[in-house]
């Protein structure tokens, strides 16, 4: 029972960095860059969430959609003053200035609202399911949920809707898109729109299981979920999801098997493991040079 | 209809285009023909609003192009088959058809066009389910034909249709150049093979190292005798 137990905490978890890996692999599949402030996208989508139920008293489901709404639009900003002015420039520019995006994200939430740790609200009960033996919690139950139909709606977004298939063909060839009337500038913006908004979830799902909102909350999440983006092989979102999942499981499973203390290296340590055998990720393309 | 004057096309400090102007007519087939690196797919990226001009004007029927945002330019009525065919190749045929009527509205007409390019291209019917990356060359350039006529154009640019094709294949897509212009598609055609290009085209312009050089009817130009020695192998 002990290890039915850990499994699907582990897939709690892991549905976590799922629905942020996703925001770093699309980014990534049509914009071709590391985004590296996502994580502090969750940060300022925990203290939204925060602020919403402890101080404007907002339900639950207000309060999500609030911090949806912020990070949506922090997103699509972000990328417009930050990275659309280095469309042409090189990949380490823009690595760069993603870094430095996130530690003014992190400075301007300390200014703004204190290095002290705030304690976030709890707002799923505290019961679960319990079945011979086994005992699932609620919050558990809602983000296995949660991360499946984001997964749903977003495969479903991306194959069948016209924006989908302009999107795909934006991170094939952004110069064969534009041939095609494909406004790219506002394809890239739609997945910062969506990855940002996935982020805000994943924000309030994490800080419902780590009730503690602090500056530097999206860090290590942040750098798990690209780690499960790797993992999964980048630019894929089917594989996201796998690496997500994955990660959280062997996260769980070394904190309760082998060492708590060591469970974040051994997280890493598999993921170097993967990358030498399969250096495109589990489910990544390898890139083909045309001839 | 389409008109382009004093064009200038720059690289950072290297000038490619050097001030060409040229129009292509309502209905006419119009070749420009030169040596690789002559500037041809600079011109045609200009006019396509992938690259910006430095200078001059490109216009379809009076509307100035350099202005409008280059999605924009294709729901003008131009549209582009680029060098290298660049088709979507994680894509299916059919998806990769879908992508070229993406600017337009009118769903029934879409459809019927639909219809008329798996008439132009059969071979795209049978293949449409298929990964446009898993298709011959032949079929990557016919898919690519068939992507921009989706748009419904009424003027077509085709950089280098014919190149990596068998003889045979040159054959077919030539043929079928000369059959969409017969439907009223004015053509915009840049070819190596000038030959070929020479032999369907109502006038064409040579190009040599951004600026143009000749032009004439196709039969003019098939029979000046500095073009046979430079582009026609003697």
């Amino acid at each position: 029972m002990d290890f039915l137990s850990y499994l699907i905490n582990g897939l709690g978890l892991g549905s976590v960095y799922a629905i942020i890996a996703l925001g770093y692999t699309m980014v990534y599949g049509i914009a071709k860059m590391l985004n590296f402030a996502h994580g502090d996208v969750i940060m300022v989508g925990a203290y939204v969430a925060f602020f919403a139920i402890s101080n404007l008293g907002l339900p639950l489901l207000p309060a999500v959609l609030l911090s949806i709404a912020v990070c949506t639009v922090l997103g699509v900003v972000i990328e417009r003053l930050a990275y659309k002015p280095l469309r042409a420039a090189s990949s380490l520019s823009v690595l760069i200035t993603a870094i430095g995006v996130s530690y003014f994200l992190q400075n301007a939430a300390q200014l703004l609202w204190s290095s002290s740790t705030k304690v976030f609200p709890s707002v799923i009960s505290n019961g679960g399911i319990s079945w011979n033996g086994l005992t699932v919690s609620w919050l558990t139950l809602i983000t296995i949920s949660v991360c499946v139909l984001v997964m749903i709606c977003l495969v479903l977004f991306i194959n069948r809707t016209k924006t989908g298939r302009a999107m795909r063909a934006c991170s094939e060839d952004k110069g064969a898109s534009t041939l095609m009337g494909i406004n790219v500038n506002l394809m890239i913006s739609i997945t910062f729109a969506i990855g940002s908004g996935l982020a805000a979830i994943a924000s309030v799902l994490l800080c419902a299981a780590y009730p503690s909102v602090f500056p530097t909350l999206g860090a290590m999440p942040g750098i798990k979920a690209f780690t499960a983006a790797v993992f999964g092989g980048i630019g894929s979102i089917p594989g996201a999801f796998l690496g997500g999942l994955l990660l959280g499981v062997i996260e769980i499973f070394a904190k309760a098997y082998i060492s708590t203390q060591l469970s974040d290296a051994i997280v890493f340590a598999v993921l170097i493991l993967v990358l030498l055998i399969k250096p495109t990720g589990l489910l990544g393309k390898r890139i083909r040079e045309k001839v | 209809m389409l008109k382009i004057s004093d064009l200038k096309v720059s690289y950072g400090m290297i000038e490619a285009i050097k001030g060409i102007s040229f129009e292509v007519n309502n209905g006419e087939i119009v070749t420009l023909i030169g040596a690789n690196g002559a500037g041809k797919t600079t011109t045609m990226h200009a006019i396509s609003g992938l690259l910006k001009p430095r200078g001059g004007s490109i216009t379809l029927d009076g509307t100035e192009l350099t202005k409008l945002p280059p999605h924009r330019i294709v729901s003008m009525g131009l549209a582009q088959v680029p060098e290298g065919r660049r088709v979507f190749a994680q894509q299916t045929v059919e998806e990769n058809l879908a992508l070229g009527a993406y600017s337009r509205k009118d769903k029934n007409e879409t459809a019927s066009d639909l219809t008329e390019v798996f008439t132009l291209f059969p071979r795209l019917l049978e293949r449409r389910k298929q990964m446009a990356g898993t298709l011959s060359g032949g079929e990557q350039q016919m898919l690519a034909m068939g992507r921009a006529l989706m748009a419904r154009p009424s003027i077509l640019l085709l950089d280098e249709p014919s190149m990596g094709l068998s003889p045979l294949l040159v054959s077919e897509i030539f043929h079928i150049i000369e059959e969409i212009n017969r439907k009223g598609t004015t053509i915009l055609l840049v070819e190596q093979n000038a030959k070929r290009a020479l032999a369907i085209a109502d006038r064409a312009y040579v190009l040599e190292t951004g600026l143009i050089t000749l032009s004439g009817t196709g039969s003019e130009l098939a029979n000046d005798e500095r073009v046979k020695k430079a582009y026609l192998g003697g």
